[in-house]
């Protein structure tokens, strides 16, 4: 027989039928079509028990209450912890997203020491006594002075901490970034013959007057923020917002006050003259608990009519007026400032002007007011013997010019250090600690702070991350992350009833990293003789226990402690008014002729612009009109852009005094004319590649202006020009 | 049978016009060659279904052993709640799955009996605190969301109805997983026939359309019962 093509033929057709009776050509196309959706890069959590640990969130000041979810040793979500007296079960997207912090790949895992200018990995031991030689040989050679310190915040035991070892070592030069907080602090001083930090009793209140403070844009404390917003809007109180931009604050308050840039506290003195003029002012309040107010209100009648107030301002004088009467006329009103999320500070005068119209109406230390909060004094360390070393090297001035006579209630003024190191001769500073912050990317004239740190010769880093300063340190000894370690967390970012969070070890370290607390105490302890004793603990979790004493119990069983209250000393309900001088408003950086446009920063929700850079989730979240692919997007008003023919969508060169960037062109009637505007929080060059080369760093366009009163950085903005390319 | 019909009567109306040659030259035409062709599209119809139905699901899956054998029929002996003394829910509802050491350590801290698995179970696991790497039958894949309480607990369902008399065990079968997607073989059924949707108990087979028709029969409606949304996000979370 022969075999010819028509029997393979019919064998083809007879198996083609076999097989599509068979399961296989059904099954094989249903398993493709799984295995494509098998994608190994999803996260899927543990399958286990859930258990919930309650600690506090240290990602921004804010302090809010978090409860993690864990599956075994894995955290698996943070949420806002439900009854917290900050946050009660509310959260943000970068608390939310702290998960993705701590298991980051960006992570440091153990202390690295840089040799030819790039990182090798060395013991903790090592590290340690590196940092101990290095120290002991300046303080030998009497250049004790010449370490300084940078910490995040000045409160709590972590900083404590360094100030202790500083001041025992024998250097004056404790930094930290200031804020809001420290210009009110100032007027403290000036007000009630003490420092006290700003709080609001915002839950009360019944008119809110917002000098720029974006309530719902990471002021203050975020997430009570949000909560306040949300009960003046269902209790329909009156929320008027003065701020140049359209803020999400703005588009969704009562009254929006588009104000020409920088010349908030003007507008409040025009406000405060109709109160005046019309008499609407709390008498009794004025007689019993003010000072100075015949020669202030001289002054303000003298110089602020409305007319006058509305041309510097631009904002009409009808609406002065009638702002001055329903602010004098409601109840509870308050009045604040701190633009965008405070973390720039203002002039004493401008926060003097602002915190004049509370007193005016007596919102001061009452319910629904305004409160001076006294500073958290819950840290009450043993005495130390200075020996002559550490008293000579204490008894140098610092670096910075704080607490000199020219700026007496001045603690820090971090801004300046950049300048002192590239202005002094030789090595104004020959080490320098830094902790929880980034001043490589944070502070005003980043390119010349980085140029200023890369001067000294010994730099060590105390990150958790590979952040912009950890890459410059010589030296670095990651810290765990806030879900891995014991702190305390002083809250008094405008909250009217401070209190101390504590931070738990939610789960056990990921890697090779030490509390920051512990490694400052082994360092002391390795430098011996007087050092060595001022540091009576045996580790830091000792030296928290102590600290804290009976509190230590009840802050771990309940995470909180409340420190203020409602009943403050009377000294502290007084109010001096301070006659208004020429130091504002504070004029913007550079040459107007050649610079024409106001460049002005904002905050959002969606980026984190402080020392934790953004996670990836939250990265997600920013829109296309404020970053598209790498490129930030700077909002012009379209009249604007008409005039120096720049097109949405555009690429144009972006020059201020500070230095110039390419950027794209974002058209918004939410700004003014002449005003332009890009969030800070973007133009990372340190981090991972979710964070990295993402935008412009506003920083690096900004440089300080100094209030003359206590020298604190008050730059608002700087004139700008843009440029089609 | 109709595709089988259909293929002859093409292939004797094509052989006239495509071998006229041959034809010709052929003794008896006709009989033999149809007989043939016949007899080649048998053979590659048999031959294509054997691959198909015996061949293909023998290399689709792989087969695992568990690390150790368990005898459930002994272990409900022992128990007072049935399944649920070990395959229980936790306080907030959630399901506990396979059991972890803490429960069996009660009991298994010392060797209990002469087994090879129980030594190897005290030994290795036990005494090592390490949890014994159970190979899931029924694990579903990650995107599938499935509310054991909403079942078990509000609609009283028996575990049977979907996980089969395992209770009734006295050994744990071999574990087989599909080669292309990874997932078990439980899921889309032991026997070749539940590859096409066919299945003789509610257990054989747990796929997306057995959830549908159970939903279906019980409920009138495929959509969720307690939250009455319909739509892929029920259950692909």
């Amino acid at each position: 027989m022969k075999i010819d093509r028509r029997y393979f033929l019919s064998l083809g057709i007879g198996a083609a039928a076999g097989t599509a009776l068979s399961p296989l050509p059904w099954k094989s196309m249903d398993d493709s079509s799984i295995w494509s959706q098998n994608w190994p890069w999803t996260p899927v959590p543990p399958d286990g028990e859930a258990t919930y640990e309650n600690s506090t969130c240290t990602l921004c000041p804010g302090g809010c209450g978090i409860t993690v979810r864990k599956i075994d040793d894995r955290v698996i979500k943070i949420e806002g912890r439900k009854g917290h007296p900050v946050n009660d079960g509310g959260i943000c997207s970068l608390g939310l997203s702290g998960a993705q912090l701590l298991y980051s790949p960006t992570r440091l895992n153990g202390p690295m020491i840089k040799v030819n200018g790039s990182f090798q990995k060395i013991s903790w031991d090592e590290a340690i006594s590196k940092i101990a030689e290095k120290l002991t040989d300046l303080r030998l050679q009497g250049k004790s002075h010449t370490v300084a310190a940078i910490t995040g915040s000045p409160r709590g035991t972590v900083p404590n901490l360094f100030k202790r070892f500083l001041d025992v070592y024998g250097s004056p030069n404790f930094l930290y970034p200031s804020s809001f907080e420290d210009s009110y602090s100032h007027l403290a001083k000036k007000t009630h013959g003490q420092k006290a930090l700003p709080g609001f009793d915002f839950e009360n209140a019944d008119y809110i007057l917002s000098f720029g403070a974006g309530i719902i844009e990471g002021w203050g404390s975020p997430v009570r923020m949000f909560r306040a917003n949300s009960n003046w809007k269902s209790r329909h109180i009156k929320l008027v917002q003065v701020e140049p931009r359209l803020s999400n604050t703005a588009a969704k308050s009562d009254k929006w006050l588009p104000i020409k840039p920088g010349t908030e506290a003007v507008l409040a003195l025009g406000i405060a003259y109709v109160i005046l003029r019309e008499s609407l002012f709390d008498q009794g309040f004025i007689n019993n608990r003010t000072d100075e107010f015949s020669a202030w209100r001289e002054g303000v009648l003298e110089t602020y009519h409305p007319a006058r107030v509305a041309g510097i301002t631009g904002i009409e004088q009808e609406t002065i007026n009638t702002i001055g009467r329903e602010f004098a006329r409601a109840k509870k009103p308050i009045a604040l400032c701190g633009r965008g999320e405070g973390r720039t500070s203002e002039g004493i005068g401008e926060i003097a002007a602002i915190q004049a119209l509370n007193a005016l109406v007596g919102s001061i230390g009452i319910r629904g007011g305004a409160f001076a909060v006294p500073e958290p004094d819950y840290i009450k360390w043993p005495e130390f013997a200075l020996d002559e070393t550490a008293a000579d090297g204490l008894n140098q001035k610092r670096i910075d010019g704080a607490g000199s006579n020219q700026y007496p209630d001045t603690d820090s003024l971090l801004h300046r250090l950049p300048r002192a190191i590239l202005s002094g001769k030789g090595e104004p500073v020959n080490a320098i600690l830094i902790a929880n912050a980034n001043p490589c990317y944070t502070l005003p004239d980043t390119q010349t702070v980085i140029k200023a740190l890369k001067k000294i010769p010994f730099k060590v880093s105390f990150s958790t991350y590979m952040d912009e300063t950890a890459a410059l340190s010589d030296l670095i000894l990651p810290n765990h992350s806030y879900l891995e370690r014991y702190e305390d967390v002083p809250v008094t970012w405008s909250l009217a009833k401070s209190l101390i969070g504590l931070t738990i070890p939610v789960v056990s370290p990921q890697l090779n990293t030490k509390n920051t607390g512990d490694v400052i105490i082994s360092i002391a302890k390795a430098m011996k003789g007087s050092i060595s004793d001022a540091f009576p603990w045996k580790n830091y979790t000792d030296c928290l226990k102590t600290t804290l004493g009976k509190y230590w119990n009840p802050l771990q069983n309940n995470g909180y402690m409340k420190i203020s209250n409602y009943n403050p000393p009377e000294k502290m309900t007084k109010f001096v008014f301070q006659v208004p001088d020429k130091t504002f408003p504070v004029d913007p950086e550079g040459d107007e002729k050649v610079l024409p446009l106001i460049l002005i920063p904002n905050d959002s929700m969606r980026l984190s612009a402080g020392s934790t850079g953004s996670p990836p989730f939250l990265m997600k979240t920013v829109s296309d009109t404020v970053l598209k692919d790498n490129d930030t997007l700077v909002q012009v008003n379209p009249n604007t852009a008409k005039k120096y023919g720049l097109k949405d969508g555009g690429y144009a060169l972006l020059k201020t005094p500070r230095g110039f960037k390419k950027v794209k062109i974002y058209l918004s009637q939410g700004i003014g004319e002449g005003v332009i505007s890009f969030p800070r929080g973007l133009g990372h060059t340190a981090y991972d590649k979710y964070l990295a080369d993402k935008g412009v760093n506003f920083n690096e366009l900004i440089g300080p202006v100094e209030d003359p009163a206590s020298g604190l950085d008050v730059a608002w903005g700087i004139r700008a020009s843009l440029t089609k390319v | 049978m109709s595709t089988e019909d259909e293929n002859i009567k093409e292939v004797e109306a094509v052989e006239p016009a495509e071998d006229e040659s041959s034809r010709l030259k052929s003794e008896n035409p006709g009989n033999g060659i149809a007989g043939m062709t016949v007899l080649f599209f048998t053979i590659g119809f048999a031959a294509s279904l054997i691959v198909g139905w015996i061949v293909f699901p023998n290399l689709l899956y792989s087969k695992k052993e568990q690390p150790i054998d368990f005898n459930h029929v002994m272990h409900m002996e022992e128990v007072d709640d049935g399944c649920e003394s070990c395959h229980f829910f936790r306080e907030d509802g959630t399901y506990s799955g396979v059991p972890k050491l803490d429960q069996c350590i009660d009991c298994h801290e010392e060797i209990q009996g002469d087994s090879r698995d129980e030594a190897v179970f005290v030994e290795e696991y036990i005494s090592k605190g390490k949890e014994v790497p159970w190979l899931i039958y029924s694990k579903q894949p990650d995107c599938v969301f499935f509310s054991h309480s909403a079942h078990v607990r509000l609609a009283k369902m028996d575990c049977v109805t979907c996980h089969g008399p395992i209770g009734e065990s006295t050994t744990l079968k071999t574990y087989e997983y599909n080669r292309i997607t990874g997932y078990s073989r439980d899921i889309w059924g032991r026997n070749p026939e539940n590859m096409l949707g066919l299945k003789k108990n509610t257990w054989d087979r747990m796929k997306m359309n057995d959830c549908a028709e159970c939903h279906m029969e019980e409920t009138g409606r495929k959509s969720s019962v307690s939250t009455h949304k319909d739509g892929c996000f029920v259950c692909h979370k």
